[in-house]
């Protein structure tokens, strides 16, 4: 029973990491390269994980798969973030049938900070004295009353 | 069961194949850095394959210390890419 459900995990795995491959052959650019190698790698890595830890079936086992499933968890995305980030700094060029680029004036090229588009003028002027000014958040227009 | 373990090394060399052709004609340095964390991906998964293949619990460490290297060096390319490197496609 349990070498069935080890030998459709370890399937699934190498599935989901083949299409994770294919995708990053595949797909137009960057940003859509890294859609498919993040999420279905990481899908791989827990499946092929979890198949592991149900074939030893030991607890320090179980800890250590569960520790790498965590790890993966947290640093796939950030890595993703960093490497997206960056590529848009260096101007890689995106897709011709890309619809929107939300970004395009909202990054400052020197600082590599992030404007809202929402700044007043003497906020945008105070950032323009001092770097390191770190504009307020504005939550919202509406007061609260209760 | 055999035969499963031979499929899914199979599929992942396959896999690892696939992305080194990425890794060769990839445009731009951020593809190959793609490409790169993905082949580290495909490696920790395979050394998950690997350690039920020879029924030693030992390799899960390997796994994890091959995904911590994997972690750091896309940062670290990518820091590098940020601060503006010298840079040759």
């Amino acid at each position: 029973m349990i070498d069935w459900i080890i030998m459709l995990l370890m399937i699934s795995s190498s599935i989901f990491i083949l299409l994770a491959a294919i995708g990053v052959l595949r797909l137009p650019d960057l940003l859509t390269r890294m859609h498919a190698s993040t999420k279905a790698g990481a899908l791989g890595i827990t499946l092929m994980m979890v198949a592991a830890s149900f074939h030893f079936f030991e607890s320090v086992v179980v800890a250590k798969s569960l520790a790498v499933i965590i790890f993966i968890l947290i640093t796939a995305p950030i890595a993703a973030h960093a490497i997206g980030r960056a590529g848009y700094f260096v101007g890689v060029p995106v897709w011709t049938k890309t619809v929107k680029d939300e970004l395009i004036n909202c990054y400052d090229p020197e600082s590599h900070r992030l404007l809202s588009g929402l700044e007043t003028e003497e906020e945008l002027e105070a950032y323009r004295q001092n770097l390191d000014y770190k504009p307020r958040i504005r939550v919202t227009t509406k007061e609260k009353n209760d | 069961m055999q035969f499963v373990i031979y499929f899914s090394f199979a599929t992942m060399s396959l896999a690892m194949v696939i992305i080194f052709i990425r890794l060769v004609i990839g445009p731009t340095l951020p593809d190959r850095v793609v490409a790169l964390e993905l082949l580290a991906s495909v490696i920790v998964a395979m050394i998950g394959a690997y350690a039920i293949y020879t029924d030693t619990s030992s390799f899960i460490d390997v796994a994890i210390v091959a995904a911590l290297t994997a972690f750091l060096a896309a940062i670290g390319f990518a820091r590098f890419l940020e601060r503006g490197g010298p840079r040759d496609d």
